[in-house]
């Protein structure tokens, strides 16, 4: 099985230690990935921004850097949204009958990670070890769109040491939403900071989420206020170990 | 053009190249929920309506207590004894709203849902006796009792007006906060037949 | 007597300054917590919802396929039926025809059933200026119509007001158009309720004309559907002389088997019950019982746009429940006039775009005044995909751009950011950039994100909307990709991804 790593344009340039950790999961379990230089981005900032024919040929790129594989594996819910649910649209949209089928081709081959490891892989257990209070928020985008379920959380009850706290009204948004963030800035915060209290609610060290997208917006709450809540992606626990 | 064929027109062109023929997926049927009347007692009592069962032969009896003097018309085809009640005779909205209570029989009762529809046949008469008095004692038959809402629509008459009634009228409108009893009945009392 | 949602700003003003209400923002948080809470409820009472949905979603959506069709039917058992039928391109034909049948009939008062389509078009302010005097009905509406002010919900128009808001309002403003409120009333919603009661009892008793809508209008049979709690849809739809009720193409059905569907899916949707206490239906005219001229006045208004969108025309299958409204995270914080149309909330956000077009700015911010999250979606009856139509309008809103001479400075940015993102190499010389960036903003930022990531703090410019509550990470010194260059992909040296 070829499987590659998308790593996603907001990882790739800000969070890169998520990816190193899925690199390192990944290779734990016996996966070797691939990380092919020519991927940008989903091109879901354009698509949801409205800027379909902008999205055009950024998703002419995800498709050329990432045929020719099974499995394409990306620590973003969000991301792996847009690669499943709106690249036909953009590809209609272009009106090349040529971009359509190759989507039609890539798009399905597109894996959240907690996907990727227990439907793919077939595991929850992934040998981690992570001695810590930790809450869990399943970001919309992976619990609405891709449907992923409770996949994160068999993935979580599983790291030894581990101490899993429920987030009061988890299912609700962050407020991030991509440029709503700053289109509808005051609104946004206004859900992040709901956010935050119910986070601080629980007592944990550390909130725990799938998106790194939404962690920075409630984590540059939690931070602005001081909580002493960390932030940390779900393949940075799943890659810890003793 | 006249509005009518410029908005007929409009449609069509909207859907110009649109296949109009459409599936629709069958709505599913609820389960069996085994003894009907028991379920629609549970459920019209949900809506702080108030049920009492009674045996054929005690109706006329059990409703006089029901009712306990107050001042009732009733449908010209309500086949049932009541001294004291006054048989509709095409009264004036003011004239009804002097009734205090108003007894009619039902078309058919939902379990699933605790509703009673009347079908306003004469035994349930016109709409309006059974809207203005405060009181509305329904009679139902509990061979009239049915499953689910599929079941009363295969049943009933579209061509006759048609009252579904679940529980007392109601509101949420302040606060989100449940009240029993605006411009309806406030007082449902549902007289069920065995 | 009442407000205006003309002249409305666009959603993010509107929204900034519902946000810093606090009264407005405690209310709605109740509120609609309550309801969502009640829904889930009996939803989850029901094994087969799913399947419910997808035959909800079925009988709406093969109506709209067919709709000319499904509309001369509609016509003609109308007609048949007894009633008379009138046809309305726009707000203003439909309220000339509700004026002209009024004054027929002598009449210059109308008793009015909580109605979406006569609100959509204005009505009530129609009639004032014809001077025919439009009462509301229904509690939540008469509270709005007395307070002069503007209905926020769907379901319940006055969800923004509290029980001391509302009785100061029937305290102050029954008196002067009927029965006042009696002395003492105190602040229950029972006693609030009854002083409603009283007021309009003498309306509905003397009302010779009614005005509704209808939820459902059933092709086949000509018959048309009200579905309400209060009692006060009966009275109108039973004691007056003459009913004019004005529906939208839309509500059509094409046949009365096909209420099952929808009569299950409304009232739990909706008010979080397994019925709604009273649904009226009623076909034509019934000699001897109830209103003997049936007016039925079939309204466009922007439809017929919406339904020639091949993504939009889904949002014509709307049975205005307003389930999407009460889990929306964006409604339950800012409420319903930020979005400055009677259609607030998810549906309003795409429902105004598609009846009115994107061309004046209010309408064209309200697909933006969504984060996407989908949960609407998840508890639309009729499974509108709300997201999917909000995507749809927002590139609705960029097309309509496309030919400006000055591009906003969003375009701007978007061309430039498709340009960077259509090559990695691109994307990689950006990266060193924001690399050096970042170490140059880390070393200003007092704060560092948890994580031991440096952070930046309040930056000027664009990143302001950001950083005014939210720290920002600076970006990392090297990227991803530059690691996993350096290093080939972490396997030299033992760095990071090696093992560990
Ligand atoms: S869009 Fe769906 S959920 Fe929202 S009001 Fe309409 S039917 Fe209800």
């Amino acid at each position: 099985m070829r499987v590659a790593l998308q790593i996603t344009c907001v990882n790739d340039a800000m969070f890169p230690d998520t990816g190193k950790a899925v690199v390192r999961l990944l290779r734990r379990l016996g996966v070797e990935v691939d990380f092919p230089a020519a991927q940008t981005c989903c091109s879901q900032p354009m698509v949801n921004t409205g800027y379909l024919d902008e999205a055009v040929p950024v998703v002419r790129a995800y498709v050329d850097a990432f045929s020719g594989y099974d499995a394409v594996v990306t620590p973003s819910g969000s991301c792996a949204g847009s690669v499943r649910h709106q690249h036909a649209l953009v590809a209609r949209r272009s009106g090349d009958p040529g971009l359509v089928a190759a989507v039609a081709d890539t798009s399905p081959r597109a894996y959240e990670l907690s996907e990727f490891l227990v439907d793919v892989l077939g595991v929850v257990d992934v040998g981690a070890y992570f001695p810590h209070r930790v809450t869990y928020h399943p970001t919309c985008h992976s619990l609405r769109m891709l449907g992923v379920g409770d996949r994160p959380q068999q993935l979580l009850e599983n790291v030894r040491g581990i101490e899993l706290v429920d987030l009061p009204h988890a299912t609700e948004c962050c407020g991030f939403g991509g440029t709503f963030a700053l289109k509808n800035a005051d609104t946004s915060v206004a859900m992040g900071a709901d956010k935050a209290r119910h986070v601080r609610d629980t007592g944990a060290e550390v909130l725990v989420a799938g998106d790194n997208s939404c962690l920075m917006h409630i984590g540059g709450m939690l931070s602005r206020q001081r909580a002493g809540v960390r932030v940390m992606h779900l393949a940075e626990i799943l890659a810890a170990t003793a | 053009m006249s509005a009518r064929d410029e908005i007929l027109a409009k449609v069509r062109s909207a859907l110009d190249g649109v296949e109009p023929a459409y599936a629709v997926p069958p709505a599913p049927r609820v389960p069996d929920r085994g003894d009907l009347a028991a379920l629609f007692v549970e459920r019209v009592e949900d809506y702080r309506a108030v049920v009492t069962r009674c045996a054929a032969p005690d109706l006329a009896g059990v409703v006089a207590q029901v009712l306990d003097g107050a001042r009732a018309v009733v449908p010209p085809g309500l086949d049932l004894d009541l001294p004291g009640a006054v048989t509709d005779d095409g009264f004036t909205a003011y004239e009804l709203d002097r009734f205090d209570a108003v007894v009619t029989r039902a078309r058919v009762g939902i379990a699933e849902t605790g509703t009673i529809v009347l079908d306003h046949a004469p035994d349930q008469g016109r709409r309006a006796i059974s809207l203005v008095p405060d009181l509305h004692v329904c009679i139902v038959d509990a061979g009239q009792v049915v499953a689910d809402v599929p079941d009363a629509i295969a049943l009933l008459d579209p061509a006759r007006p048609l009252t579904w009634i679940s529980g007392p009228s109601a509101t949420s409108d302040i606060e989100l906060d449940r009240v029993e009893g605006v411009h309806g009945p406030r007082t449902l009392h549902v007289v069920l037949v065995s | 007597m009442s407000g205006t949602f003309v002249g409305m700003p666009a959603f993010p003003t509107a929204a900034r300054e519902a946000l810093g209400d606090t009264q407005l923002r405690r209310n709605l948080a109740h509120a609609t917590r309550t309801i969502r809470d009640k829904r889930a409820k009996v939803v989850a009472e029901v094994e087969e919802w799913e399947e419910l949905r997808l035959a909800g979603a079925g009988v709406k959506e093969a109506a709209l396929r067919d709709l000319a069709t499904h509309l001369e039917t509609l016509e003609d058992s109308l007609t048949r039926a007894g009633a008379t039928v009138h046809w309305a391109r726009d707000a203003e034909e439909a309220c000339a025809i509700v004026a002209s049948v009024t004054k027929a009939q002598g009449a210059d008062e109308v008793v009015k059933v909580k109605s979406m389509a006569t609100q959509e078009i204005g009505l009530n302010e129609a009639l004032e200026a014809d001077g025919i005097a439009a009462w509301e009905t229904d509690l939540a509406e008469l509270i709005v119509q007395l307070g002069e002010d503007l209905p926020s919900h769907i379901l319940v128009p006055a969800i923004h007001r509290n029980r001391a808001e509302i009785r100061e309002i029937f305290r102050r403003r029954m008196g002067a158009v009927g029965r006042p409120a009696p002395d003492g009333l105190s602040d229950e919603p029972a006693a609030l309720a009854g002083a409603a009661r009283e007021h309009l009892r003498e309306k509905f008793l003397r009302a010779k004309v009614a005005v509704s809508g209808a939820n459902f209008a059933v092709a086949d049979t000509g018959t048309l559907v009200v579905v309400e709690s209060e009692g006060n849809g009966r009275m109108c739809l039973t004691l007056p002389e003459v009913l004019i009720s004005v529906v939208g193409i839309e509500k059509v059905v094409a046949t009365w088997a096909d209420l099952d569907p929808m009569l299950r899916l409304l009232p739990r949707s909706s008010t979080g019950e397994r019925m709604n206490p009273y649904t009226s239906t009623w076909s034509g005219v019934t000699p001897g019982d109830g209103p003997q001229e049936v007016h039925v006045v079939l309204l466009d208004n922007g439809r017929t746009r919406a339904l020639a969108d091949d993504v939009g025309r889904q949002a014509l299958r709307c049975i205005r429940c307003s389930a999407c409204l009460n889990v929306c995270p964006v409604y339950e914080r800012v409420g319903g006039h930020a979005y400055g149309s009677v259609y607030p909330g998810p549906i309003g956000a795409i429902l105004n775009p598609l009846l009115n077009g994107v061309t004046d700015p209010q309408t064209a911010s309200l697909p933006y005044a969504s984060t996407l999250c989908g949960a609407c979606f998840e508890v639309c009856p009729v499974r509108i995909d709300i997201p999917s139509v909000l995507v749809d309008q927002r590139a609705a809103v960029v097309d309509s751009h496309r030919d400006d001479r000055i591009p906003k400075p969003e375009a701007v940015a978007m061309k430039g950011a498709a340009w960077t993102f259509s090559s990695a190499r691109r994307l990689a010389r950006a990266e060193q950039a924001s690399g050096l960036a970042g170490r140059v903003l880390g070393r200003f930022s007092r704060t560092t994100l948890p994580g031991g990531q440096a952070a930046a703090g309040r930056l000027p410019g664009p990143a302001a909307g950001w950083t005014s509550a939210r720290d920002l990470p600076a970006p990392p010194a090297e990227s991803f990709r530059a690691w996993w260059l350096r290093t080939n992909g972490g396997t030299d040296g033992g760095q990071d991804g090696g093992g560990s």
